[in-house]
Order: structure tokens, then sequence, then C-alpha cells
């Protein structure tokens, strides 16, 4: 109906956009700031592409109207490495070769970095339950599942 | 086809009385959303009819979990992720925090809500068949006050409810009588992670004697609405649970249940399942020490 001015602080930045409430945060990370390494796949909250935190907690951005993440700290994969230096879990896939198209790739590492923030030495069952809402449908998931072991222990090893 | 965002209007009161007075003003008019894991979907895919959109995901008196000498209340805007985290409900409520971990994802679990889950309706929905077994209370509220119903009778048939359309329901009180007893509850999927049920079961009881005292028996996607199984919890009582108690139960669940085929089972493999799930329980509780 009415555009609306949300402040959103992105990856340590504050950014407002004009925007109608119900347009999803994801179009606006993509479309209105152009962060495009946040990824669209089914566009319902079952893949996990869209992946990105707010005020530290990993949400699906497709799933969310704007006018929620009015005021919020987003963290995008944008925001993920620290400048040139990249975090071990983006360090850890490259190694580990937990990519290959790499479309769930920003949405599987965010999860990840989600993960070792609550869980900073994983059990097996913890890492799955922490990607269980990221598909990939190229690795099988067993390099994936190696790159958050060895991003757990190289992270934990600062 | 996707919704064009310029048709829908959106008010966030912040607080339940403007939640409620926008309610009341207009009833019917606005569509209540809080984590919109549901919402956001039908929206996305340009299946959403509503197009004033009431927003609940602020609003604070919603969203605690607070625990009496009897009961444990949980607001209705708490997640998922807060509600299998909260050790008071690990403690009294073991069914609805597993019931809680195998709601969707953990991302989807950060926003869904208790009752969005409940009010969506869904049949196959995770955590009604642990309400229903822990005879849970719903408190609805409007502008005129709060009125209690049991869960058992919020259900009216297919996607209908006892919720009035100036109503929200404000928080789910579970009694914690029932900390003792033997609990049990099973989930099939397609997956093990972020998968709809084809049908699940929740149960509780208690043993005296090698006979059943009591127990409450429910399943998911098995009929219209959540299901309390009270004919087949009727079949149990008093018995002992031998071989032939676990196959007349069995029985009477086949004539309660109403399965139907979709895209995630076949009726017929739902009415398998069920008695399965069924058996399996009953085999636990027999093994179980509970009561004795």
């Amino acid at each position: 109906m009415s555009l609306g001015s949300f402040s959103l602080r992105i990856n340590g930045e504050n950014r407002v956009v004009e925007a109608y409430p119900m347009e999803r945060l994801l179009d606006i990370l993509r479309e209105h700031l152009g962060l495009i390494g946040t990824k669209e796949g089914c566009g319902e909250g079952e893949c996990g592409a869209c992946s990105v935190l707010i005020n530290g907690e990993l949400v699906n951005s497709c799933l969310i109207p704007v006018a929620q993440a009015d005021g919020a700290e987003i963290t995008t994969i944008e925001g993920v490495a620290n400048g040139e230096d990249l975090h071990p879990a983006q360090k850890a896939f490259l190694a580990c070769g937990g990519a290959q198209c790499g479309m769930c790739t920003p949405g599987m590492i965010v999860a990840t970095v989600n993960l070792l923030n609550k869980h900073p030495h994983p059990t097996a069952e913890q890492i799955r339950e922490g990607l269980n809402g990221n598909l990939c449908r190229c690795t099988g998931y067993m390099r994936i599942f190696q790159a958050v072991e060895e991003a757990a222990r190289t992270g934990s090893e600062k | 086809m996707r919704s064009d965002p310029r048709d829908y209007e959106f008010s966030s009161p912040g607080t339940l009385a403007g939640a409620l007075s926008l309610l009341n003003r207009e009833p019917g008019q606005w569509l209540p959303v809080a984590g919109g894991t549901e919402v956001m979907v039908q929206y996305s895919s340009g299946r959403l009819d509503a197009r004033r959109m009431l927003n609940l995901w602020d609003i604070q008196e919603l969203k605690q979990i607070t625990e009496g000498a009897d009961s444990l209340r949980i607001g209705g805007g708490c997640t998922f992720a807060q509600i299998r985290e909260h050790s008071a409900v690990q403690k009294y409520f073991p069914l609805l925090a597993k019931a809680a971990a195998w709601t969707g994802s953990i991302a989807n679990q950060n926003r869904a809500t208790i009752a969005g889950n409940i009010v969506n309706a869904s049949p196959a929905a995770d955590s009604p068949p642990a309400l229903l077994v822990h005879e849970a209370e719903l408190e609805l509220v409007s502008t005129a006050g709060t009125r209690r119903i049991s869960y058992g009778d919020f259900h009216l048939s297919y996607k209908k409810t006892a919720l009035k359309p100036n109503e929200l329901l404000l928080a789910i009180h579970l009694p914690k009588r029932f900390v003792k007893w033997f609990s049990y509850c099973q989930k099939t999927g397609a997956r093990n992670a972020q998968a709809i049920s084809k049908v699940c079961i929740a149960g509780i009881g208690k043993l005296s004697g090698g006979r059943v005292e009591t127990v409450h028996l429910a399943l998911g996607a098995v009929a219209p609405i959540p299901l309390r199984l009270r004919k087949t919890e009727k079949v149990l009582l008093d018995a002992e649970l031998t071989k032939h108690t676990v196959a007349e139960a069995q029985r009477a669940l086949a004539g309660e249940i109403s399965p139907i085929e979709d895209i995630r089972s076949s009726a017929e493999y739902r009415r398998q399942v069920a008695a399965n799930l069924l058996e399996d329980l009953l085999e636990s509780f027999a093994a179980s020490e509970c009561g004795q």
C-alpha cells in the first residue's frame, strides 16, 4: 500500500531502505542493497539458501517481511569474513571441497557460523541438526560435514 | 506467481492491547502474522488471500514461558527454539520438547511460534499430539478479556477452530501432574529433518500391577483434526498389555482414524503406520517401570 522507511544494521553498517513492509528481506538484500551473496532457492523456507542471521539467530530471509526486520542487526554471507581474512568456516569449506555448484554454499556457511557460535565444538549430531535446514544437491553432505568439523578445529585454535 | 508487496497493508501495533483493539474494530479483516513460516510461504507463492497483516512478532506479552506450582504457561508467541531449550519444558513435557525439535529446521524453529502452529490447525502439525495427551488448556484473549478452553475442544473440523475473529491465542497452559508417567512420541516422515509428518503419535500413561491404570493417546495426520484416541484408550483401560490387547487396541484405532491420501502419503500407508506406531508405543509402555 504505502512505502515505509526501515532501518537495518547490516554487517555492521546502518542502512535505511524505502520499501513496502511485506517485501521479503531476501529481496531487500539482493535487489535494494546489491548483497547478492544470499541466494534464493525454494522461496518457501525449505532449502536454506537464503539463510542470514537476525540478531544472532539463524533465519530464512525469504520468510521475513522487511517490516519485521526493522531495527535488527543482520549478518549476511558478505559480513562473515573479517575484511580479507576469511572466517574459519569459509576457509574450511574451501579446504575440504565443501562447495560444488555454490548455490547452497552461502547459506551453508551462515548456518555453520551460527552452529559454531552456539556450539564451538559440535558433535556429529549437532552438525547434522545445525545444517538440517540447508539442502545441497551436489555434495552428498559428507564434505560439508567434514568442513564444519575442520572449521570447529581451526576456529578454536585462535 | 509471487504476490505483489504493494497489495498488502501491514500493521505493527507493538502491544497486545493495540493488536486486540484492531481485531475488535475490524474482526476478520486482519491476518495475524508472527514468525511468518506459514503466512510468508503462502505469500511467496501467491496463495495468500488476506491483504491486511497484523504483526505479532514484536509483542513481548506473547513471548514468555512462566512456571507455576502446578502448571507451565507458554505464551502463544514463544518460538519452538525457545520451547525446546526451556528447562521446565524439558523436565515436565519432554514430548513437547521433542515435538518442538521436530518442527522444521533450526531456522524455522527460530521463527515459528506455538500459537501459529495451533491456530494454523494443520492436522499434520507436530506439537498437537503432545498438547492433547497433556490435556493442555488454551487461553484466548480479546478486548472483552480472556477465556480458557480445553485444547481438546479447540479443533472443530479441518482447519476450523474455536478461535473467534476478534481473538488471539494468548497462552497454552500445561498441567504438570503427568510428570512421573510413561511417555512416548514418534514421527514418520520422508526424512529425519524438516519433513512434515506422514503420521505422528504421542502417548502418556500409568501402569498398576501390570495393568493400564490410565493412558492418553493422540495422533497427527490421520484425521481432519489432531486426534485424541478416546476409544482406543477405553479398550486399553484396566487391560494387561498382551499381544491380544495390542491387537484389540489397533482395531479400535482403525475405527477412530480417517486418513487421507495426499502428496505425502497414501491412506493405506498411514493406516498401517498408525497401527505400527501404536504397537511400538504399547510395547515400550509394557516394558516401562512407571507406576509399578
